[in-house]
């Protein structure tokens, strides 16, 4: 096995030392994924990331189904991010099929966007926090989670898994009050996010387990293909929001976070960074918005697409999310592949953890922001 | 006084990376000549010179690598989305290189024929994806060190199920 492995990778030769040890798949630190790490003492000298356990074969799935019926399934690998895993997929399907959404649909996407991109941070957050040993950071984030599940579910009829992008528009418009209630919720919310800076984020005991711990250069972050917050957080600002708007992004104001330390508490940051421009775009949007209109064109039953192929791209919770999809004139897509964040930022755990100690193993791990089920679709 | 210019043999106009691909390569196929998303398919005895030249033209990293079964036409292709962090002019531009690789009807993944030559020399970040394919839809990558399962089961011992000829029970 280890011969003819990469030198990033190479599991080394097992001497007296060296100790193999496999983290997970029912390791809480791991997720639902398995690390094969080798240590000397402490350190860690490879590690070897080992992911599926959660594979459900989304994409096998997907040629089974016509364009709408993928809809509810689609959005299964992150359901506590499940519009902005279906962005890409229903834009996608808009290409294909020539759809025009109309103009209040496009803003009530972007904000059902934004809440979900703020459920899905808070609750890594809180995964973030309770793998660190700091129990206040799991039961504050889970808490003001409810907010925005509260207000998604005003919006969508789900808690979590809301199926409410659909090619034309979204599934239905929003409640008569909707605007007052987000704009109270977001209000406290802004006040409470600066709260998390005095309990976790300038907290010496966070700071002095992720500060210069698992440092990803922005060579590195490149060369490996990084996506989110761990390349933002390496010094590179990129962010599809602002480098390929899609729907309205390019007439909302909003700023993305940059940090150039490329360390744990670097991509444990921009995340909470990020939660405050979507209060921002919330709020701004809801002021931009068309006060009444559409929300959802009528399609077609069972449209069919061309014989091509798109690729659409949206940023989501975890970083760049992009759907391939492949048509060839059938109810059903020929092929549907989804590029998830997860997925993409996986490859750069072998670097991190070499060298580090184990017990900066959770620190490194979550900081990348990373999903198994969403990595294993 | 104006002197009229003899009328010059025009290029071939060149817009969008499509065509700055299919004339360095002109056995290659334009699909599509979107600037935004440019999409070539080149034969894969070229493939790894193409995706050297997409890098030449400022495109650093893989964004996702797709593979799609024909088996009405015994291929398998393979689809490298190729962005970039470091040029601002490919802010929107995704390039799409594909190549194509022969189809076996019964599939022995690493040791039939349906083999193309990795990318991670050129772009390291393909590495987990042509990975995923290679268990997905058994084409083997040549010079990928790691040629390993990555999302399925260990004794997985079916057909790759991304193949067309794995069907979903009941479907």
């Amino acid at each position: 096995m280890s011969a003819q492995l990469p030198p990033g990778l190479q599991l080394e030769k097992t001497d007296e030392r060296i100790m193999t040890l496999n983290v997970g798949p029912q390791h809480p630190g791991s997720g639902h994924m398995r690390i094969i790490v080798q240590i000397d003492g402490d350190y860690i000298v490879a590690c070897d990331p080992d992911p599926g356990y959660v594979h459900r074969g989304e994409e096998k799935m997907a040629e089974y189904r016509n364009y709408i019926t993928n809809i509810p399934h689609l959005e299964r690998p992150v359901i506590h991010d499940s519009c902005n895993i279906l962005y890409p997929y229903v834009l996608g399907v808009e290409d294909l099929l020539g759809i025009e959404t109309p103009e209040r649909a496009k803003y009530v996407r972007v904000i059902a966007s934004e809440l979900n991109r703020c459920v899905y941070t808070l609750y890594w957050l809180a995964i973030y926090g309770i793998f660190l040993g700091h129990s206040t950071m799991f039961m504050w984030p889970t808490g003001d989670r409810e907010l925005f599940i509260d207000l998604l579910e005003k919006m969508t009829g789900a808690r979590v898994t809301h199926a409410y992008m659909v090619p034309g528009g979204v599934r239905n418009d929003l409640p008569a009050n909707f605007e007052d209630v987000c704009l109270r919720q977001v209000d406290y919310f802004e006040k409470r996010i600066a709260e998390y800076a005095d309990v976790f984020y300038d907290n010496p005991i966070l700071i002095s387990r992720t500060e210069n711990t698992g440092v990803l250069s922005r060579t590195d972050a490149i060369r490996l293909g990084v996506t989110g917050s761990v390349l933002r957080a390496s010094g590179i600002d990129y962010d599809i929001r602002k480098r390929e708007p899609y729907d309205v992004y390019d007439s909302l104001d909003f700023e993305t976070n940059v940090l150039r330390a490329g360390d744990a508490y670097a991509r444990s940051k921009i995340p909470w960074l990020d939660m405050m421009e979507s209060c921002r775009i919330i709020r701004d949007a809801l002021s931009k918005m068309p006060k009444s209109g559409s929300v959802r064109v009528k399609l077609k039953p069972n449209p069919k697409g061309g014989m091509e192929s798109v690729y659409r791209r949206v940023e989501s919770g975890r970083g760049a999310l992009g759907c391939h999809i492949v048509s060839r004139k059938k109810p059903e897509p020929y092929r549907v592949k989804l590029s998830v964040g997860s997925f993409r930022n996986l490859i750069a755990l072998p670097y991190l953890l070499k060298g580090e100690r184990l017990g900066n193993m959770p620190s490194v791990y979550w900081s990348l922001n990373y999903w198994p089920v969403e990595a294993d679709r | 006084m104006e002197q009229s210019q003899p009328p010059e043999a025009t290029p071939p106009e060149i817009s969008g990376h499509a065509a700055l691909m299919i004339q360095r390569f002109p056995d290659g196929t334009v699909l599509s000549e979107d600037t935004a998303r440019p999409q070539v398919l080149v034969p894969k005895e070229r493939i790894l010179e193409a995706a050297a030249y997409a890098r030449e033209l400022g495109y650093d990293h893989a964004e996702s690598v797709t593979g799609v079964d024909y088996p009405d036409q015994n291929q398998i292709e393979v689809v490298y989305h190729l962005g970039s962090y470091t040029d601002d002019t490919l802010n929107g531009t995704i390039l799409a290189l594909a190549t194509r690789a022969p189809r076996e009807d019964t599939p022995k993944p690493g040791r039939d024929s349906t083999r193309l030559p990795s990318l991670r020399e050129v772009f390291y970040s393909v590495e987990f994806h042509e990975r995923e394919i290679f268990e997905m839809l058994g084409v083997y990558f040549e010079g990928h060190p790691d040629n390993r399962r990555l999302l399925l089961p260990e004794d997985w011992a079916d057909l790759p199920p991304l193949r067309k000829d794995f069907a979903i029970k009941g479907r």
